[in-house]
This record gives structure tokens, C-alpha cells and sequence, in this order.
């Protein structure tokens, strides 16, 4: 494939520049003190947004999968348990039982 | 693995990145041996899988930009896809960039560091990030994500298909177990719940990472909280 150089170039130079942007531009800035806390919630509403995207859309289309079903299985395990690996291992095993049905 | 490994007290460190980063390095191993299956069936010559892991690091817009091209899309929508699936960083970027020091180009190479879960262990309750987390979360990650694609393309005929196992609900699996240890107080989790509500909305509607981008926004709501 002869772009595929030109595509690896591509997205290196974006993701760099992407990446790169915000240290660039903000670093060392003191920020307003308001703003520390919608940064501390910038976590939970983008781990969210990944969790739902991740499980739920398949491209524009959102539904309701092995997949879906296996990580909300996942998250009533950690509620429980509070225990990473068993959140992880119990996604991996009800999604892989689900598809083998 | 206890839950707290999710949390840290500021200022632990590289070390305690390191520690934290490593469960993330193994799903990245897996993830990313499927991503060298997947370059492979769109044609990309092996090696050029192993470098695009190598000099671009960002999972979701590889696999974005791998796709389009398999689909015969032409090589600027695929940038665009990869533009698009990245853009989530530049929010992340901001957050981060008054935590870090030095000239701008010392900050831009220090920024490549931020992925998803490094940068959600380093955020701190006052927003401020410790760096120097950030980059031992970041490290064993990157070493695991060029290993598996190397994996991915060297092994494809034993791997098949490795979704058979379930492995693609491990991220976000992980993203959820990252969510529930941390979004322990009302607000948090009110801002988890809109967060996800905006990127479900526009999901049917915007290209793959403008709803996660767009999610962000949630957290503005921080700006009323801090009013009162």
C-alpha cells in the first residue's frame, strides 16, 4: 500500500500536535481556582463517555450487545466487590459466554 | 489488586505510575495485537503496523484510521477519523498543560505521555496532575502496545479473532472499574451520568470522537459547584 507511510506520517504529526496543544499553550499558567474543579470532573465525565462509546455504539449505530451486557455485568461486580480484576475477568467471561451461545 | 491502586495520595510518583500502569500495559498487549490482525487485513504492510504503533501511540484512532483505509475510504478521511478520535486529548491536554513546566517543546514532548487511564490516575482532587505519575503510567503501556501489534502481525493465524474471547470488553471494563473508584461523591457521579448521556446523544449523529469530546463539556458543571 503505497500511502501507508503517508498515513502513519499523517496521524504521528496529528496526534503529536494534538497531544502537544494544551501543555503548549497552558504550561506553567496558573489557572482560575473555579476552574480546578471542572478539571477534577473532566475525569469521570470523559471515563463515561468512554465506557458508553466503547460498549454501546458500533460506529453510528448504538445497540445492545454481548459486549454492552458483559461490561454492565462488570461494573455491578466492582460496585460489589470494589475488585479490578474480577471487574475485568467477569467483562471478558460473560461477553465471550454470550457470543458462544 | 486492590481498589485504591486507582487512587493515589499526590506526589507518589513514577514509580507508583509504573505500578498502576502495568494492568493497563497487559489489556493494551491484547488490544493491540488485534490492531496488528486488523492493519493486516487492510493491507498495511507488517511493519508499517509496528511503526504506526510506535511513532502514533493512540489505539482508538489507529484502528479509526486503519478502517477507513480498508474501506477504500482515501487518506484524508482517514486522518480526519484519526484527527477526530484524538480530539478527547486536546481536552485532556488542557487540563493538564498548567501542571507541567519547561519551554514549550519540553511540554509538547511531555504531553505525548497523556492516555486515557494515565491521565485519569494522575488527575488529583484539587486538579492538579502529577506528572511524573502520569509518565510511569504511560511507559509500561507504551512498551506493551508496540509488543502486541509486533504480537498481532507475527501471530495472526494463532490469534483468529480475538473478540471470540471477550477481550474487547476488557477496556472498557477497566474505564468503568476507573469510573466507579473514582466518582465516589454525588457530583461526580452526576457529571459521569451526564457525560455519558451526551456522548449517547450524539453518537447516531457526529463522526466516532466528537461525542466523547463533547462529553467533556459535563464537567462545567464544576463552575455552578464552585459559585455557590
Amino acid at each position: 500500500m503505497s500511502s501507508a507511510w503517508e498515513l502513519i506520517a499523517g496521524c504521528a504529526v496529528l496526534t503529536f500536535a494534538i497531544k502537544a496543544a494544551g501543555p503548549v499553550a497552558l504550561g506553567g499558567r496558573e489557572l482560575p481556582a473555579r476552574f480546578s474543579s471542572v478539571i477534577t470532573l473532566m475525569a469521570p465525565a470523559l471515563l463515561a463517555a468512554l465506557v458508553v462509546t466503547h460498549s454501546l455504539a458500533n460506529g453510528r449505530h448504538l445497540e445492545v450487545g454481548a459486549q454492552a451486557i458483559g461490561v454492565l455485568a462488570s461494573g455491578a461486580v466492582m460496585f460489589k466487590t470494589r475488585s479490578i480484576p474480577l471487574c475485568v475477568v467477569t467483562a471478558a467471561l460473560v461477553t465471550a459466554l454470550l457470543r458462544a451461545l | 489488586m486492590a481498589d485504591d491502586a486507582f487512587t493515589h495520595a499526590p506526589g507518589t510518583g513514577f514509580r507508583a505510575g509504573l505500578r498502576a500502569g502495568v494492568p493497563f500495559a497487559l489489556a493494551g498487549l491484547v488490544l493491540s495485537a488485534s490492531f496488528g490482525v486488523v492493519a493486516h487485513q487492510a493491507g498495511l504492510p507488517n511493519i508499517a503496523a509496528i511503526v504506526m504503533s510506535l511513532v502514533v501511540f493512540a489505539g482508538s484512532a489507529q484502528f479509526a484510521a486503519v478502517a477507513i483505509i480498508a474501506a477504500g475510504g482515501s487518506l484524508g478521511a482517514a486522518l480526519i477519523a484519526a484527527a477526530l478520535m484524538n480530539s478527547r486529548f486536546l481536552a485532556m491536554g488542557i487540563a493538564l498543560g498548567p501542571s507541567l513546566s519547561g519551554g514549550p517543546f519540553k511540554r509538547a514532548v511531555q504531553g505525548q505521555a497523556v492516555v486515557d487511564a494515565s491521565w485519569a490516575m494522575a488527575l488529583s482532587s484539587d486538579g492538579s496532575f502529577d506528572r511524573y505519575f502520569l509518565f510511569g503510567a504511560t511507559a509500561p503501556q507504551y512498551v506493551t502496545w508496540t509488543l502486541g501489534t509486533v504480537i498481532g502481525v507475527v501471530g495472526r493465524g494463532l490469534i483468529g479473532d480475538p473478540n471470540r474471547f471477550g477481550l474487547d470488553a476488557i477496556f472498557p471494563a477497566f474505564f468503568l472499574a476507573l469510573l466507579i473508584s473514582q466518582a465516589r461523591d454525588p457530583e461526580s457521579r452526576g457529571v459521569a451520568v451526564a457525560g455519558a448521556i451526551i456522548a449517547l446523544a450524539l453518537t447516531p449523529f457526529t463522526p466516532a470522537g466528537v461525542p466523547i469530546l463533547a462529553a467533556s463539556t459535563a464537567a462545567l458543571w464544576g463552575l455552578r459547584s464552585r459559585a455557590r
